[in-house]
C-alpha cells in the first residue's frame, strides 16, 4: 500500500497500459493484436501449435494470427468477433491489457465496455479505404469516454504501394474532424499488420516515417498524470466492524473500507461525509499493510474517522477543497446498450460508485449522428448503439462531478428493474451546484 | 515530491480488492471458492486485505472431486482453520450416491461431474454469488469473462447475453434462483500470480514445488502415477524430479520435470518457458471449443 517499494530486492516497478482495438470488420483488429504477441514473443509453443493445427484444417497452411484471438466457437464459425476478449502481454518496460473490441456497428456497446478502462484506443484504418463512418464513430467514442491517448494505425500499408501521399491524405482527413473531439494525443502510424511492418519492428518499407513503431510507443507513452490527484473523494463501499476482536484495540474499531476515487487522503485531514453533510477528522487509514499517513487514487483503504457520524454503504467521503457538485437533476451523456429504446419517462435504476438509486429519464435532449459528428435535437428516443444527451431526475442527490473532471465520479449504468439488464453507460456533466457543509464552523 | 504511482501488482491489487468489497455490499450470501491452488490462494490474501481487521463475511466452499491431490485437501483445511474462516466440503462421491450427478459408462474423469456438485451446493445453501480465481488468460474462452459473470436459474453462462462491464460499475442484480460467479483475478496473469505470491511471502502447497514423484506417459505428458488409472502394461513409467504448474485431478494434471524449489525458481521458469499453463492440462485439450462448453453448463 504504501507508494514506495520498501523491498531492496524487488524489481524496478512496471505499470500497466490498458488499450483497446477498434476499426470495421476486415481492417485487420485480430491480426494486428495477433501480430503484436506473435513478434513481441509472447506467445507459448502450443499456442503457436494450436495456431497451426488450424491453419492446416482451415487455413491452406497459412498461419491465421486473427485465431489467436477469436476465442468463441460462434466467432470462429462466422469469421468475426462477437464480444470484448481480453489479452494480456509484457515487456520489460510494461505489462499491457488489451480489450479487443469488436468493428460491427451493432457492437458499438462493445466497444464502450472495452474502452471505458482503457488509457490508450487503437483505431485502426484500411489504407485503401480511408477514414470510413466507422473510423469517425470510433474516435468518437474514444473521445465521449475521454480515453486521455489515440493511435491512429493506418493498416494494409503494403496494399498501397507504401505510398507516403496516401498516408498523408488520411492524417489529413482525421485531422478534419479531431479538432470537433476532446482528444489530446493523437499518434499516426504507418504499417502492415499481415507481415509486422512497424507493429514491433521498423518497417524498411517506409524511410519517409521517422515515429516509433506501434509497440515502441505503447512503451513509453506517458499514462502516469491519467489518474484524478486533486479533489479527494472516498465512495464507501462496506462499513468494517469487527465482531468480537481478541485486539482490545478494536473493540470499538468502525472503518469505512473503499477504494479512492479521486485525491490524496491524508491523516489529520478535515473531511466531509456526504450525504450527512457533516464533517470529521481523518484519525487513522488502515490497511492490512499497517496504517499509512497518506493514501491516493487509486488505493483501496479503510479510513477511520474521529467522530461517530452516520456513513454506511453509498456515502462518500470528501475533501473540503474541489467539492463535487450534487443535485436531483442530471445531464448527462449516454450510449444506449439495449434492444429495447430509451423514451423519456422511461424509469430506471442508477448506479453510480457504490450507490443505487432510482431514476427517471425526464427529457431526450439530443442525439449524435456518427456518420457526420452532427447533434441532431430533440430525437424520439435512443436507439441501442446510439449516442445521446438526456436529463434525468433521482430520488435521491447524486453526489458527483463532471465526467471530464473524473472518469470514476462522473460515471454511471442505467440498469432496467426486471430484467437487470445494463442498458446504459452514462457521463454526467458539470452540476451547477456545489456541495456546503452543514454547520457554521466550515471555513476554508 | 511524493510519487503517486502503483506498481502494476499494485494496481491489480486494489482493483481486486475493489471487486471483493462490491461483492460483500451487493450480496446476500456470497461464498469464496477455495481449492487451496495458487490462484486461490492470492485470493484469500486479497480478502484479509479486503475485509480485515473484521471477520470474513464469506465461507469457503469448495467441492472436492475425490480425486485431489492429498497435499491440496490438507492445505485447504489448514488454511481455512488458520483465517477463522466456515470452510463447506461437497463431494462428488456423495453427489453420485444421492443422485445429483450421474457418470456416464466408463466416466471416470470427475471434471464434469463438479458441475452438478457445484449447482448442488449453490441451492443448499442458496448462495447468490460465488467467487473464484479464474484468470482472463488461462484458456481463450475465459477471455471473454466478465468480472461479474451473470449465470441463469440452471447455471448456465451465455457468451452472447453478457452484460456490458462498464468503468469499475458492477451490475450485481439478480432475480430468484439466479447466480452470479465473480473473478477479481480476471486481469491477472500467470506471472502476476507468482509474483504476488513472492511480494506477499504466501505459502502454497508442495506439489508447486519440484520433488521425486512416479509418473506415467500419457497423452504426450507425465501424469502422476495412481491407483484411480493404473499403469497399464507396456506404459512407461519412470520415477522423476517434476513439479505441477496448475492443479486439476490427480489423473489428468501434467506434471513437468522441473528443479525449481523456490518461488524465485518458480518465476525464472515461467519467465524462460515455452508452454502455457493449460498445456499441462488434459482436460482442456479435448477439443478446441472444450471449455467453452464447460463454461455454458456451469463450470467455472
Amino acid at each position: 500500500m504504501s507508494s514506495t517499494n520498501d523491498s531492496p530486492s524487488a524489481p524496478v516497478p512496471v505499470d500497466i497500459l490498458r488499450f483497446n482495438t477498434c476499426g470495421s470488420v476486415d481492417d485487420g483488429k485480430s491480426t494486428l493484436i495477433g501480430r503484436l504477441l506473435y513478434d513481441s514473443k509472447s506467445l507459448m509453443e502450443d499456442q503457436i501449435e494450436a495456431l497451426e493445427r488450424s491453419a492446416d484444417i482451415t487455413g491452406g497452411g497459412q498461419i491465421n494470427l486473427a485465431n489467436l484471438t477469436d476465442g468463441l466457437r460462434a466467432e470462429r464459425e462466422q469469421g468475426i468477433t462477437i464480444d470484448v476478449a481480453y489479452r494480456y502481454f509484457a515487456t520489460p518496460q510494461r505489462k499491457f491489457i488489451i480489450a479487443d473490441t469488436p468493428g460491427h456497428v451493432q457492437y458499438t456497446r462493445n466497444m464502450v465496455t472495452g474502452a471505458s478502462t482503457a488509457n490508450l484506443s487503437i483505431v485502426l484504418v484500411d489504407a485503401r479505404a480511408g477514414v470510413i463512418e466507422q473510423s469517425r464513430r470510433h474516435t468518437a467514442i474514444a473521445s465521449l469516454l475521454r480515453i486521455p491517448h489515440l493511435v491512429v494505425a493506418v493498416n494494409k500499408m503494403d496494399l498501397v504501394g507504401w505510398n507516403e501521399q496516401r498516408f498523408r491524405e488520411i492524417r489529413a482527413q482525421f485531422e478534419e474532424f479531431l479538432p470537433r473531439l476532446a482528444i489530446q494525443d493523437v499518434k499516426f502510424i504507418p504499417l502492415s499488420a499481415l507481415n509486422g511492418d512497424n507493429v514491433v519492428d521498423p518497417s524498411p518499407h517506409t524511410p519517409w516515417y521517422v515515429g516509433p513503431t506501434l509497440l515502441g510507443h505503447l512503451e513509453t507513452v506517458h499514462i502516469a498524470s491519467d489518474w484524478n490527484l486533486r479533489g479527494f473523494r472516498l465512495p464507501i463501499q462496506w462499513v468494517n466492524r469487527p465482531n468480537a476482536p481478541k485486539d482490545p484495540a478494536l473493540h470499538d474499531f468502525r472503518g469505512f473500507s473503499g477504494q479512492i476515487a479521486g485525491g490524496v487522503v491524508r491523516r489529520g485531514q478535515r473531511v466531509l461525509a456526504l450525504p450527512a453533510g457533516l464533517p470529521s477528522t481523518v484519525k487513522q487509514i488502515w490497511t492490512y499493510d499497517g496504517s499509512v499517513e497518506e493514501a491516493f487514487c487509486p488505493q483501496s483503504v479503510t479510513v477511520v474517522l474521529e467522530d461517530d457520524i452516520d456513513v454506511s454503504r453509498g456515502s462518500m467521503l470528501v475533501g473540503l477543497e474541489e467539492r463535487p457538485g450534487f443535485g436531483t437533476d442530471l445531464r448527462a451523456n449516454v450510449c444506449w446498450m439495449h434492444a429495447r429504446p430509451l423514451q423519456a419517462g422511461r424509469k430506471y435504476l442508477l448506479k453510480h460508485t457504490s450507490h443505487t438509486v432510482q431514476t427517471v429519464v425526464t427529457e431526450v435532449v439530443s442525439r449524435l449522428d456518427m456518420g457526420t459528428l452532427e447533434v441532431q435535437p430533440s430525437p424520439a428516443q435512443l436507439a441501442v448503439n446510439d449516442i445521446g444527451e438526456i436529463r434525468l431526475r433521482t430520488a435521491r442527490p447524486l453526489f458527483h462531478d463532471a465526467y471530464s473532471v473524473n472518469r470514476l465520479t462522473g460515471s454511471f449504468i442505467l440498469i432496467e428493474p426486471g430484467t437487470n439488464a445494463t442498458v446504459a453507460a452514462g457521463m454526467l456533466q458539470a452540476s451547477s451546484e456545489t456541495v456546503r457543509p452543514e454547520g457554521a464552523e466550515y471555513e476554508i | 515530491m511524493t510519487n503517486y504511482h502503483l506498481d502494476h501488482l499494485q494496481h491489480l491489487e486494489t482493483e481486486a480488492i475493489h471487486i471483493l468489497r462490491e461483492v460483500a455490499g451487493e450480496f446476500e450470501r456470497p461464498a469464496l471458492l477455495f481449492s487451496g491452488g495458487k490462484d486461490s490462494i492470492c485470493l484469500l490474501r486479497l480478502a484479509e486485505k479486503a475485509f480485515r481487521p473484521a471477520e470474513l463475511p464469506l465461507p469457503f466452499l469448495n467441492v472436492d472431486t475425490g480425486h485431489h491431490f492429498p497435499e491440496l485437501n490438507e492445505f485447504r483445511d489448514r488454511r481455512a482453520a488458520e483465517l477463522g474462516a466456515r470452510l463447506i466440503v461437497r463431494t462428488v462421491e456423495d453427489a453420485l450416491a444421492r443422485g445429483i450427478a450421474q457418470a456416464a459408462p466408463g466416466e471416470i474423469s470427475r471434471n464434469r461431474l463438479q458441475i452438478p456438485t457445484l449447482l448442488a451446493a449453490i441451492e443448499e445453501f442458496r448462495f447468490d454469488c460465488c467467487i473464484g480465481g479464474a484468470r482472463r488468460d488461462e484458456e481463450k474462452a475465459r477471455a471473454k469473462e466478465r468480472f461479474f459473470s451473470f449465470r441463469d436459474a440452471f447455471g448456465q453462462w451465455d457468451p452472447k447475453n453478457q452484460r456490458p462491464e462498464i468503468w469499475n460499475l458492477y451490475n450485481a442484480r439478480l432475480n430468484q434462483g439466479e447466480n452470479m460467479r465473480v473473478f477479481p483475478l480476471s486481469n491477472w496473469t500467470e506471472m502476476d500470480v507468482w509474483e504476488y505470491i513472492r511480494r506477499e511471502r504466501l505459502e502454497v502447497p508442495s506439489i508447486y514445488f519440484s520433488h521425486r514423484r512416479r509418473c506415467v506417459r500419457r497423452g504426450g505428458q507425465w501424469l502422476p502415477a495412481n491407483d484411480l488409472v493404473p499403469p497399464k502394461p507396456g506404459e512407461d513409467v519412470r520415477e522423476l524430479t517434476v513439479r505441477v504448474r496448475t492443479i486439476g485431478d490427480i489423473i489428468s494434471t501434467g506434471c513437468v520435470e522441473s528443479p525449481a524449489s523456490t518461488v524465485d525458481d518458480i518465476i525464472a521458469e515461467i519467465a524462460a518457458a515455452r508452454v502455457t499453463e493449460r498445456g499441462s492440462r488434459a482436460d482442456d485439450k479435448a477439443s478446441e471449443a472444450a471449455m467453452e462448453d464447460r463454461k455454458k453448463a456451469g463450470y467455472f
